[in-house]
């Protein structure tokens, strides 16, 4: 019905589409696409601007829109002048995307109700400023009007970009009547690098590396989406062992980061069993990782046409022992955590964030899940062993941070048993294949479940098949506006509860 | 309480014998890097082909500058594949320039001189700051608060303030958006302090040495007690570093 309806490039995740035969549509005909797409249930996977290619010629936007039920994802162009109208007010998903290309390209989406810079850098080309600021001096991060209440009673309380751990900067800003948190106001920036304008001709020599550090607990996730970008601009095919090799580090990062989890929220509970252990369970999976590459975050492990390291007989039921050991040890401390009545008292009801607005915010990974939004792009979109293997997607109903807790805690046991099924069965045969030039105009898409959520990264070529645009979306894109929204109404004294249960990447977000 | 106590014993005793035995690290963990100094070719194709500048050749001697070495698994550097990685993990060193590595003896930490030996040897209490990295040296710094490596027994703790600090441990290479956060604290921080460079990012700029938007790691702007290289540097990488920086090792 769509289909017929709605001119869209169709898709699967891992494919290309040849722009010099891709229509663009007027920005009318674009914009009523994207909300039929998204009123029939698709979602905003990615929507970015590309400079056209010759000096004069304006800025096109693109919009991919996952279908996840169809397994496809579809692509829209259009092409836009120094403004064009904002469709956050009828699709909120999109109100990051819309400010992500205020700042870099310096068009305005004309009534964005929140149009506020999000990185805090110069403008990409030009030097029009959406916010007038003068074109030779730096912008200052967290220099825009916050959003204030006032009143008798109300005050307003700012915390970092320097926070008391050891952890990320980032800069909060919370309206509060007493303990109460009416609104909070995240800004952030602090971690921008310009990861990708120092992708535009390439790839580079370094791109990989900057790949995989993109946000470090993501190795695997981003460096994986990258190299399936690669691999289907060039029409390589990755052999089916290196496809199990991936997928194993893949579920050993997610392993290690929920564990971790887990046992940092018990840390902020203050229920040191779990705490303790899953500190040094962490580790123990970090560990499996640097057996197989040398590196505890999988760092060097995967690259376009496959992976560096094999799994010999010995390694391989070597660390399937270790899988075993670890399993028993790592339930015993979850099932601890739990079952104890003053973890779930703390636990539920805390930081709840309904099913329609994870819906309507675009929530991917853990925060949607735990909302009762099926997202998991190696259920709707899968590649390599997941198409076979991979079949038990969780989610929980109360959207709180309890249930954020148990979506890891049973993600963890599925993570577990396909570590056992893909360990047991690999494919022989190489793992790795050379990979050739890029398509020249071309897009390819390639969607990767990280362990927080849906990783997506597209890649465009010039007529030389390089680089001429490249795109990422961290999953923490999306879910930062979800933390947000879970602060209402609570106590203040909840936030580093709420924020660890959604535990999100700042240079994620700000590349 | 029964069940934690019964689940205690079931976990196991779990805190590592460092420094007295020596970690076991695996087969394929990537460290000090093993080559030859001399150059027999004297190519120097090294000097372009290392991604990140940490190749030079002077006089047929090769020299790989561990403060922008990533130890990537598939070093591009020599076409003679004379790259090699051993397993040693120990890296930190107290001058920039000790990071030119030529092959031979590697000229790790010494410690602090004696009047702030003194102060911090026994307790050393450290503000983390980390400044556009990628979270993974972060992640290696909170790990050493586990009791696998449990930092607290060596005197060595995080804290919440720079005002509590006796120096500041930093991490990212510094982004433009960052930069005053970072003076601010460390100026924050009383005297006498250390400053401490942790990950290629933190010493050089690691991945992200040449982004118009990062500093070059932290040498540019502040004076370093101690360099630990690596990307991520090892845990074990890092506590060697501060033992020895203390005069614990």
């Amino acid at each position: 019905m769509m289909k017929n309806d709605l001119e869209a490039q169709l898709l699967k995740n891992g494919g290309t589409v040849d722009l010099s035969l891709m229509e663009s549509l007027g920005y009318d005909e674009f914009s009523r696409c994207l909300l039929a797409e998204v009123k029939a249930g698709g979602r905003v996977a990615a929507l970015f601007g590309v400079p056209g290619e010759g000096k004069n010629e304006g800025l096109e936007l693109f919009a991919l829109i996952a279908r996840d039920r169809s397994a496809q994802i579809a692509v829209y162009r259009t092409e836009v002048g120094t403004s064009f109208p904002s469709l956050t007010q009828s699709c909120p998903q999109i109100h990051l995307f819309e400010r992500e290309i205020a700042e870099q390209y310096g068009v305005t989406p004309t009534g964005h109700p929140w149009l506020k810079p999000l990185r805090f850098h110069r403008v990409w080309q030009g030097d029009t400023d959406v916010w007038g600021r003068p074109p030779d001096e730096r912008p200052r991060p967290g220099d825009m009007e916050f959003y204030r209440i006032e009143g008798e009673g109300v005050h307003e309380v700012a915390v970092g970009p320097v926070h008391a751990g050891i952890i990320e900067p980032g800069h909060f800003r919370f309206q509060c009547y007493g303990e109460k948190v009416m609104h909070l106001e995240i800004s952030l920036g602090y971690q921008h690098r310009a990861i990708e304008p120092m992708l535009l001709a390439g790839p580079h020599p370094f791109t990989m590396a900057q790949m995989e550090t993109i946000a470090g607990d993501t190795t695997i996730g981003h460096g994986l989406a990258y190299c399936q970008v690669i691999e289907a601009l060039s029409g390589c095919v990755v052999p089916e062992r290196a496809q199990s090799i991936r997928a194993m580090a893949l579920e050993l990062e997610r392993l290690a980061n929920h564990v971790g989890d887990i046992g940092a929220l018990a840390g902020d509970i203050g229920f040191l069993p779990t705490a303790s252990f899953c500190g040094r369970l962490r580790g123990d999976y970090l560990n499996l990782s640097a057996a197989l590459c040398g590196s505890r975050f999988g760092r060097g492990l995967v690259r376009p046409g496959g992976v560096l390291f094999d799994l010999d007989a010995t390694l391989a039921s070597g660390m399937q022992t270790r899988i075993d050991e670890i399993e028993g040890n790592t339930l015993g401390a979850l099932n601890l955590f739990f079952d104890e009545p003053s973890v779930l008292g703390r636990l539920e009801g805390t930081g709840r964030v309904s099913r329609s607005v994870a819906e309507d915010l675009g929530l991917v990974g853990v925060a949607a899940k735990a909302c009762g939004v099926p997202r998991d792009s190696r259920f709707f979109h899968p590649t390599g062993v997941y198409r076979q293997l991979f079949d038990e997607m969780i989610t929980e109903e109360t959207g709180d941070a309890m249930a954020r807790a148990h979506v890891r805690l049973r993600e963890t046991m599925v993570s577990i048993d396909l570590l056992r099924r893909i360990g047991t069965s690999l494919p022989a045969g190489p793992v790795k294949v050379p990979v050739g030039p890029l398509k020249a105009n071309t897009l390819a898409v390639s969607l990767v479940e990280g362990w927080r959520g849906e990783v997506v990264h597209v890649g465009i070529t010039d007529a030389g098949g390089r680089l001429r645009r490249y795109k990422i979306v961290d999953p923490s894109f999306h879910n930062w506006s979800g933390l947000a929204m879970a602060l209402r109404d609570e106590q203040i004294s909840d936030f580093p509860l709420c924020n660890k249960s959604f535990g999100l990447s700042y240079c994620g977000f700000d590349l | 309480m029964w069940r934690v106590i019964s689940e205690r014993f079931h976990q196991g005793f779990r805190t590592g014998k460092f420094p007295l035995e020596e970690p076991k690290l695996p087969p394929r963990f990537r460290g000090l890097p093993r080559f030859d100094g001399e150059c027999p070719s004297g190519c120097r194709a090294c000097e372009e082909l290392c991604p990140f500048g940490a190749c030079a050749v002077r006089e047929r001697k090769m020299a790989i500058d561990l403060g922008r070495c990533l130890f990537c698994a598939d070093c591009p550097a020599c076409p003679q594949g004379r790259i090699t990685f051993s397993n040693d993990y120990r890296l930190a060193v107290r001058r920039r320039q000790d990071l030119l590595y030529s092959g031979g003896a590697y000229p790790l930490a010494e410690p602090l001189e004696p009047a702030r030996l003194k102060l911090f040897g026994r307790s050393l209490k450290l503000r983390q700051v980390s400044a556009g990295g990628c979270n993974a040296c972060e992640a290696d710094c909170n790990v050493l608060n586990t009791l696998v490596f449990d930092l607290g027994r060596f005197g060595i703790q995080f804290v919440a303030s720079p005002r509590h600090a006796d120096g500041i441990l930093l991490t990212g290479p510094v982004t433009e958006n960052m930069r005053s956060a970072v003076l601010d604290t460390y100026e924050a921080v009383p005297g006498p302090k250390v400053v401490i460079a942790v990950g290629a990012c933190g010493v050089n700029g690691g991945p992200f040495v040449d982004s118009p938007e990062t500093n070059q790691g932290l040498g540019t702007l502040l004076p370093v007690d101690l360099y630990i290289p690596g990307c991520p540097p090892h845990p074990y990488t890092i506590l060697d570093g501060l033992l020895r920086l203390l005069g614990r090792r």
